[in-house]
């Protein structure tokens, strides 16, 4: 193997790296100044070197960017705040912990919650003097912020499949032990939230074995589907983990690895990708996988270019059979061969269904994630009563819904009418459009917006919906995304509609995704408004209407259509 | 040069008008020489013996004893004293001092907090200048020549010689009392009353001018007059431009901002006012203030002449000159009708056919009367009470002047040169069911923008300095509005490069709205003009944390900043804060330096003493 070392093309820690990594190589464990910066009393916010290493105990520094060009004027600072992630794995929590992210997003944040693509909460308008009770508080509810941003592992996505809950059960279970083994291990957490105990490192015990002392390259995400549903869109993590299940048993898992949305605006040398499948695992090789594919990434990726260093431009720079190899040497034993799997949809399948386990299921559409109480609509309230009576457990969908799972005969009759008085909605009544639409948070609190997302699309949707509704096609699923950035929170380059922003009122237009989650979309029109983004879909879809053959999707008809390529590889999406 | 001769007219003078033609016409050609040659040689005719003048009708009549007629020679040697918390009686001190030396008098003026009380005794002629604070208190640094005078310590003064001005408020209940506390003292002690007291209202000018004239005269009558003959070279005209704006004759200084400093969601409202003082001459140091004479509320004025079936555009004469106004015009600009004071209500009550008022302003009923006019405007008096009939010309003409407001000035005159700034929050309440405007706050939220212009004046304020020695390290409290005059402080620093260290305490209800010039302070910290801050937002945690409580928890280190001999400096509110803040000194004092509650106070008294501790409360 001595050989195979020497070949290895000039490993990237060579090079010069960027300043991240000099913040987190000199933080000593993500500690940094934190504990003082956050003391503070003159500014409501942390310097950008502690802000980046914050971003790994959970949170990031945002502003009200409403507010900005105004406080400015009034000498006053940015109306600095906090978002906080909570990460669940699997999006899984109980109804006590519903109801304490329901108490301190009132106390602490902006009196709404977030579900995120990623299965986690967040809580938005935190201040600097509160983070430490709010941290402290979602530490007690046994959740934990820790990780949920940063160049770590994120959460572990995991299919919430109410309808195999056997399965689901057992998924599950893998993706809180692959969660666990890939923690970071740093007491910082702990000291500067939880004022635990300050341990002084030996030096002879590395205190983060998996990740050193400078952590990823970038942030790194793994994902679990549960064939034939693809909601957790497992082509677009840099880990994949496919279940593969015969007889309601689980008998392992397909591998798939490289795929990642992140792009930057005029920089062809950055694109999304979708991930390759590798081979086979059994549910106990599973962990190995993943802590080894996490020490390649750690070892090869880049660090000297940080929109260059996620996983995806390491595999795509020395080829998926280098990987392969090198994962086989360091696991010291190989995949099997991937075994055959099937998906019919990444989206969410709202309502009841019954679980095999004989409880029931109830999957919520929630409007872009966005948990809050407006005017009549007392989405916030009617979840909260639920979740005080409610002896199963809440689960976040991939796609921002919620599903009230489990739910005990006993109980359900109760849950209905709480469903039912408080008007909360399985979406039946929308346009399969808008049951199929994701946006990101974007303005006003995001700092990297260029556009607005979660407050426009439901308004775009408005005014895309009456050309459906004419040319037939109210029921018609369609996945619609948008995002105000091109990093991709909502996984907008696999959608069959996309648009993510460029400017004010300006997106990029993506068609052409599958409505599997296989493949990516393909760039339309570029920096266009609201009228050009209508007159482009009308005709489309009036053509849809007529020319499509039975079972064909919208973001397959585009690509037979001609309006444009077909893309199945990340490295052509700008060709 | 340096007089500004007053136009003699029949209404202003005891001359006719023949006479009154005659000295116009002779006046102005005189030169300094020939005008002290005929002040002296009138005031040594023996029928010019003038009568004690009366004070004007703005002005309380006092009760007088009277002026004897002594022939004995008094020297010429004046002691003026003054006690100023704004600085009007120090003005007013300096005018008389400026009158007399014309007159050849040989004037020694102080502060009453400068003034060593050994040198009392010495003392022949002795004016008083004092203002009044709040509940009838005199001004901070006068305090302790007050309590002196009214010690048993204090000399017998049968060989002394006395006269009292008194500046005051008669919106307060304890009008002018440090004056007249004066007055009284100074008798019992023997001391001759040279004119009888005059105690002031707000709109001081006239009244004070009055005074000083008596005051003058019976001087000039007993002072063994020959003419004076030392002052035949009197000093050159100074070098620079002396702005002819004054608070009688204020700019009209044009608006360059206006902004709300109090981010959304604030419950507060403070505004940053930028104004233009190009062309003025004005000049100001950081420590003064700005007064602005505001616009009372078109609403309540229209409110008013309604209820009176008045008629916006009658004609009201506004001034004893004769000048003259429409009724809408008088009541905007001129008059205050937000306030109601006893002598107000005394005269307007004769006007009244209520009885109920009648009886309400007879003797005996006086605590009822405070208690009722407390808080009421104008127009809850005409609700209350029926002025039928009564014109817009009677019932104006018992009103007050509307005063001029003064604000802490908060810019550096180095970093905004011919530029003034002032700080001001808008005051809004509800009291009878109405809503209620602080005058000149809601004037300038509302009705002022850039481009506008607004009448202003200077009014110095000596006891509110920045230390002479650059290095001094300052130590300033100023928590909500109180904050303006230390961006004046801190920009001065800057500017002029002063290397002495400085702190700065502040607090108001909210760090996310209320942080006021937040990202000022956050540049000084930054390049290090400003050493240190503390903030206090009272409403941001379950327990109301202030000022004080982060001096408290700073007590070490702020002791240890006083030992270097650090200045401190307190602005805003006076009746909570600045009260809080003054006990909390004394017991950092106490505790950190380890002495006793009396020894603690005394270490306060020494630093205001040398002046190392000063106060622009309000």
């Amino acid at each position: 193997m001595g050989n195979l070392e020497k070949e290895k093309p000039y490993p990237p820690h060579d090079r010069a790296h960027s300043d991240v990594e000099d913040i987190k190589r000199n933080s000593n464990y993500l500690r940094g100044s934190l504990e003082e910066t956050l003391k503070d009393p003159i500014t409501g916010s942390i310097p950008e070197d502690d802000n980046r290493l914050m971003k790994h105990h959970g949170s990031y520094m945002q502003d009200d960017r409403d507010l900005r060009t105004e406080r400015n004027k009034q000498k006053l600072e940015p109306a600095y705040q906090f978002m906080l992630r909570v990460r669940a794995s699997g999006g899984v929590v109980t109804p006590e912990q519903w109801l304490m992210m329901d108490s301190i997003s009132h106390k602490y944040g902006n009196d709404t919650i977030r579900l995120t693509t990623r299965q986690s909460f967040q809580l938005h308008g935190v201040l600097k003097w509160n983070l430490k009770n709010t941290i402290r508080e979602v530490n007690e509810s046994l959740l934990s912020t820790l990780a949920a941003c940063g160049d770590v592992n994120r959460n572990v996505m995991c299919n919430p499949n109410p309808y195999q809950s056997d399965v689901h059960a057992q998924v599950y279970e893998w993706a809180c032990k692959v969660s666990d083994h890939l923690d970071p291990k740093t007491r910082a957490y702990h000291e500067i939230w939880l004022d635990e105990e300050k341990i002084i490192d030996s030096n002879d015990v590395e205190p983060e074995p998996i990740y050193g002392a400078v952590y990823l390259p970038r942030k790194f995400k793994i994902g679990i589907a549960v064939p034939p549903s693809n909601d957790v869109d497992v082509f677009s993590q840099d880990l994949g983990f496919i279940a593969v299940v015969e007889n309601d048993v689980l008998l392992g898992f397909n591998v798939s690895v490289g795929g990642g949305m992140g792009m930057t605006h005029g920089d062809d040398k950055t694109y999304p990708q979708v991930s390759k499948v590798i081979g086979f695992c059994t549910p106990e090789q599973m962990i190995d996988v993943a802590e080894k594919t996490v020490t390649i990434q750690r070892d090869y990726g880049d660090r000297a270019v940080r929109k260059h260093a996620r996983f995806k431009y390491t595999i795509d720079d020395r080829g998926l059979q280098w990987f392969v190899d090198e994962l086989h040497e360091r696991l010291g034993w190989q995949l099997q061969s991937a075994r055959p799997f099937h998906f019919d949809h990444n989206g969410d399948r709202y309502g009841w269904v019954k679980g095999s386990n004989g409880r029931s299921h109830l999957t919520l559409f929630i409007q872009n994630g966005r948990i809050m109480d407006d005017g009549d609509y007392q989405l916030m309230t009617g979840l909260r009563e639920i979740a005080k009576i409610h002896d199963g457990d809440f689960r976040l969908t991939a796609n921002q819904n919620l599903i009230i799972g489990n739910v005990s005969n006993r109980k359900k009759k109760k849950i209905e009418e709480l469903i039912e008085r408080h008007q909360l909605t399985a979406g039946a009544h929308y346009s399969a459009l808008r049951r199929n639409s994701m946006a990101c948070v974007s303005l006003p609190t995001c700092g990297m917006a260029m556009a607005e997302a979660e407050r426009y699309l439901p308004e775009l949707i408005d005014k895309i919906e009456p050309i459906l509704e004419e040319a037939g096609l109210r029921d018609e699923d369609i996945v619609i995304r948008m995002t105000g950035c091109p990093n991709g929170c909502a996984r907008p380059a696999l959608a069959e509609i996309s648009f993510i922003g460029k400017a004010p009122g300006k997106y990029n237009m993506y068609l052409g995704g599958s409505f599997t989650g296989h493949r990516l979309n393909k760039l339309y029109k570029e920096n266009i408004g609201e009228e050009e983004i209508l007159n482009s879909l009308r005709p489309m879809v009036n053509q849809y209407a007529k020319e499509r053959i039975a079972g064909e999707h919208f973001g397959d008809f585009v690509i037979r259509a001609g309006y444009v390529a077909e893309v199945l590889d990340g490295m052509q999406f700008h060709a | 040069m340096g007089w500004i001769l007053l136009e003699l007219q029949v209404m202003n003078s005891p001359f006719n008008q023949e006479q009154v033609d005659l000295l116009n016409r002779l006046l102005p050609t005189l030169n300094t020489t020939q005008r002290i040659w005929l002040s002296g040689y009138i005031a040594a005719l023996p029928e010019t013996a003038a009568g004690p003048t009366t004070a004007s009708a703005v002005a309380t009549p006092v009760e007088t004893s009277p002026t004897t007629t002594e022939t004995v020679s008094f020297s010429k040697d004046v002691t003026i004293l003054f006690g100023s918390q704004t600085g009007n009686s120090n003005g007013l001190a300096k005018k008389m001092s400026k009158k007399l030396e014309e007159q050849g008098f040989q004037i020694t003026l102080s502060s009453m907090g400068d003034f060593k009380p050994n040198q009392l005794k010495k003392v022949e002629n002795l004016l008083i200048v004092v203002s009044t604070q709040g509940e009838g208190d005199p001004p901070d640094n006068a305090i302790p020549f007050f309590e002196f005078v009214h010690s048993k310590r204090a000399p017998q003064l049968e060989h002394a010689r006395f006269a009292v001005l008194g500046l005051g408020d008669t919106s307060y209940e304890f009008f002018c009392q440090t004056g007249k506390d004066f007055d009284k003292r100074l008798a019992e002690l023997g001391a001759e009353r040279l004119v009888p007291r005059v105690d002031c209202d707000v709109d001081f000018e006239e009244p004070a001018t009055a005074w000083m004239n008596d005051v003058l005269a019976a001087l000039t009558q007993s002072a063994t007059a020959s003419a004076s003959p030392a002052m035949t070279d009197q000093p050159a005209v100074s070098s620079t431009v002396e702005s002819e704006y004054t608070r009688t004759n204020p700019f009209q200084a044009e608006v360059l901002e206006n902004l709300n400093l109090n981010g959304r969601g604030s419950s507060r409202e403070t505004r940053h006012i930028e104004l233009s003082l190009e062309g003025s001459h004005l000049e100001y140091q950081p420590g003064d203030s700005l007064g602005v004479y505001p616009q009372n509320h078109p609403q309540l004025v229209n409110d008013i002449i309604s209820a009176m079936s008045w008629n916006s555009d009658d004609i009201v004469t506004i001034s004893k000159h004769g000048d003259q106004a429409s009724l809408h015009e008088a009541l905007l600009h001129h008059y205050e009708i937000t306030t109601v004071t006893k002598p107000i209500v005394q005269q307007l009550a004769e006007l009244s056919s209520s009885d109920e008022l009648k009886a309400l302003v007879a003797p005996g009923r006086e605590q009822d009367l405070r208690a009722y006019i407390s808080g009421i405007d104008l127009l809850d008096l005409i609700q209350d009470h029926s002025f039928a009939g009564v014109s817009a010309q009677e019932f104006t003409s018992v009103l007050r002047k509307i005063p001029a407001r003064l604000y802490s000035i908060a810019s550096s005159p180095q970093a905004f040169p011919e530029e003034v700034h002032v700080t001001v929050r808008a005051v809004r309440y509800e009291a009878r069911g109405r809503e209620r405007y602080g005058v000149c706050s809601v004037h300038l939220a509302e009705r002022l923008e850039a481009g506008d212009t607004l009448p202003v004046y200077i009014q110095h304020n000596d006891n509110f300095r920045l230390p002479e020695n650059p290095e001094t390290p300052i130590i300033m409290i100023g928590p909500g509005t109180g904050v303006a005059p230390f961006r004046a402080f801190v920009g001065e620093r800057e500017e002029t490069g002063a290397s002495g260290k400085s702190w700065l305490f502040y607090g108001d209800q909210h760090f996310a709205t209320d942080f006021l010039y937040q990202t000022e302070w956050q540049r000084w910290l930054k390049d290090g003009v400003l050493t240190r801050m503390d903030v206090a937002f009272s409403r941001d945690t379950a327990d109301k944390v202030y000022v004080q409580h982060r001096m408290l928890e700073r007590s070490k280190e702020l002791f240890e900043w006083l030992q270097e001999g650090a200045a401190i400096y307190v602005c805003g509110d006076e009746k909570q804060m600045a009260n809080d803040v003054h006990l909390t000194l004394e017991q950092i004092i106490a505790q950190e330096g380890q002495l006793s509650p009396e020894e603690a106070t005394e270490y306060l008294t020494r630093m205001q003493q040398e002046k190392r501790y000063q106060r622009d409360v309000y």
